[in-house]
């Protein structure tokens, strides 16, 4: 460790599983105080676990505004301020095309995805404004920039989330309230949403393949790969990158 | 223990600027840093004060020979090479009207030909046991300017000369990343004669302030941070991507 994030404090939704876990065991390991936020509990108090007295678990629904205010509240009471926002919860729906569509499975990954992301932003900018600025981490997808067929309401979240990203960073420029707003970009990563879904197939280790060859590096990435960028936004070493969209995908979009 | 510890660096353009915030980091975080550079004195200058971790050649990236003196000469003094930082570059002045087949050819032959050249001898090198390549584009070489033909001309095709090497690795199997970086305004020498050069360098200054939404000025540290993820093993998944340091020019 060698205090790359020493003095801040973090919120990082989706924090039970996959990015947001590593991230939140990252960031604290660089000195930050973390809150993780998940729907799911366990696997909410498991990451607090691991973090120790650095960080602490609290429920949170991303769709829902009241929650948004509650858990901002719990961070101050807790830390007394914040400077990181890593909004990492997100759902993925399969077999989702135009024609398949279905109602309920777009309005749940748009409310997610999108509006959940929304919400973070709306919520962190008035407790960063006070700490003095701060950074917004917010979790895009290469399917932001390239189509997938069968991922319908997922790639529309995510080129959602890419340039809401984008206003959100002009906005807190021209207010010179130093706050800076960027988006990941991930390839296909092996975390419990590519596990879940690779596990309800017949043919895991088929699609297992096939998918690891649209990344030219051959390979799946895990969820280190992000924490690492995540650790990069979050500290000052980025203070000169806002609207940005980082992309660790082992090549796929490079073709 | 470095975030860079085992990486043997050779860094064109080491003498000035962000090659030189870039070689001092890199060594900061553990690297063995080569520092290529046409300025004798400044590259000798930032080789002493890294102590060392660092040493200096002389380098012309328009000229394959110095080039293959320059991989030579990092390959005897360190034992090794496996992360090229192609920070060499040039600017001129000019849109398609103004602009002389000179200047063209200058631009093309330093920024793009000298990248193309480090790659190539990158390659060949690294295949065998992996590494990183780290190129400097610039929001130049994604957004045109009109007064800036050759180099945004030169800034995209190293955008896209990126990619293209970061592929035929990759789908070879060969651990050699490859990257570029497109900063925004970098307060370095070379944005200093750029300003100085124009009719009303006090206007051009504010016109560029305004167009960088965060309302802070770059620095090379900021562009050396980002050297520093990219050549270290946590961007190993990162290949072919372009990661812009712009202040927020390009969200907009
Ligand atoms: N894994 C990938 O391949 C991949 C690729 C690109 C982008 N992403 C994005 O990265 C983010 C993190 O993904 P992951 O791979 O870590 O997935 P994950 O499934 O491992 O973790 C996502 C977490 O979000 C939580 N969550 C879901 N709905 C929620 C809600 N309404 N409120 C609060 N928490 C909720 C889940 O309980 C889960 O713990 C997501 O936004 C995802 O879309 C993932
Ligand atoms: N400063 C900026 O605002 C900015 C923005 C975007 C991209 N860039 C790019 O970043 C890189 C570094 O720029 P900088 O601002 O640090 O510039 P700089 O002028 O401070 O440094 C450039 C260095 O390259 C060396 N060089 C030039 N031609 C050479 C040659 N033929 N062989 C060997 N060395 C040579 C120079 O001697 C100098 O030391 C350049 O490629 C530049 O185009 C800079």
């Amino acid at each position: 460790m060698s205090g790359r994030l020493k003095n801040k404090v973090a919120l990082v939704t989706g924090g039970a599983s996959g990015f947001g876990r590593q991230s939140a065991i990252r960031l604290a390991e660089e000195g930050a105080l973390v809150c993780i936020t998940d729907l799911n509990e366990a696997g909410g108090e498991e990451t607090a676990a691991m973090l120790g007295p650095r960080g602490f678990f609290r429920r949170q629904d991303v769709t829902r505004e009241d929650d948004w205010t509650a858990t901002i509240k719990a961070v101050l009471d807790r830390f007394a301020k914040l400077d990181v926002l890593v909004n990492s919860a997100g759902v993925a729906a399969a077999a989702d095309n135009i024609e398949d569509a279905d109602d309920a499975i777009w309005d749940l990954v748009m409310d997610v995805n999108l509006t959940g992301t929304w919400l973070g932003c709306r919520h962190a900018i008035a407790p960063m404004r006070r700490a003095g600025g701060g950074s917004i981490i917010n979790l895009a997808s290469v399917l932001a920039l390239k189509g997938e067929g069968g991922a319908l309401a997922y790639c529309a979240s995510k080129g959602g989330v890419r340039l809401l990203t984008k206003s959100v960073a002009v906005h807190c420029g021209n207010q010179r309230n130093n706050i800076r707003c960027n988006a990941i970009c991930p390839g296909y990563m092996l975390t419990g949403m590519l596990r879940d879904f690779l596990d309800s197939l017949n043919d895991r280790e088929g699609e297992h393949a096939r998918i690891a060859a649209m990344h030219p590096l051959g390979r799946l990435g895990d969820a280190d790969d992000i924490a690492q960028m995540v650790l990069y936004l979050a500290s000052d070493e980025s203070r000169f990158v806002t609207g940005a969209e980082m992309i660790v995908d082992g090549g796929f979009t490079a073709g | 223990m470095g975030r860079c510890d085992g990486k043997v660096a050779l860094v064109t353009g080491g003498a000035s600027g962000i090659g030189a915030a870039s070689a001092r980091m890199l060594a900061a975080q553990g690297a063995q840093v080569m520092i290529a550079d046409r300025d004798t004195a400044n590259g000798k200058a930032v080789a002493a004060e890294i102590g060392s971790n660092a040493a200096f050649v002389a380098l012309d990236v328009a000229s394959q020979d110095s080039w293959d003196a320059a991989v030579a000469a990092t390959i005897t003094a360190f034992g090794g090479w496996n992360v090229l930082v192609n920070c060499a570059g040039i600017l001129r002045h000019g849109s398609i009207e103004s602009e002389t087949m000179d200047d063209w050819r200058q631009t093309m032959e330093v920024n793009v030909k000298g990248t193309w050249r480090g790659c190539k001898l990158a390659v060949a090198h690294m295949k065998a046991g992996g590494g990183s390549i780290v190129n400097l584009s610039s929001i130049a070489g994604i957004e045109g300017g009109a007064d800036l033909c050759a180099y945004s001309t030169s800034k995209g095709a190293v955008r896209l000369l990126t990619k293209s090497v970061a592929l035929y690795c990759a789908e070879r199997g060969w651990q050699v990343r490859c990257n570029s970086v497109n900063p925004g305004i970098i307060e370095t020498p070379m944005l200093e004669t750029y300003f100085a050069e124009r009719d009303d360098p006090q206007a051009e200054r504010e016109a560029w302030d305004r167009v960088m939404p965060l309302g802070i000025r770059g620095e090379p540290e900021d562009i050396g941070h980002m050297i520093v993820y990219l050549a270290c093993d946590e961007s190993r998944l990162v290949t072919g991507a372009e990661m812009v340091v712009d202040g927020g020019a390009m969200a907009r």
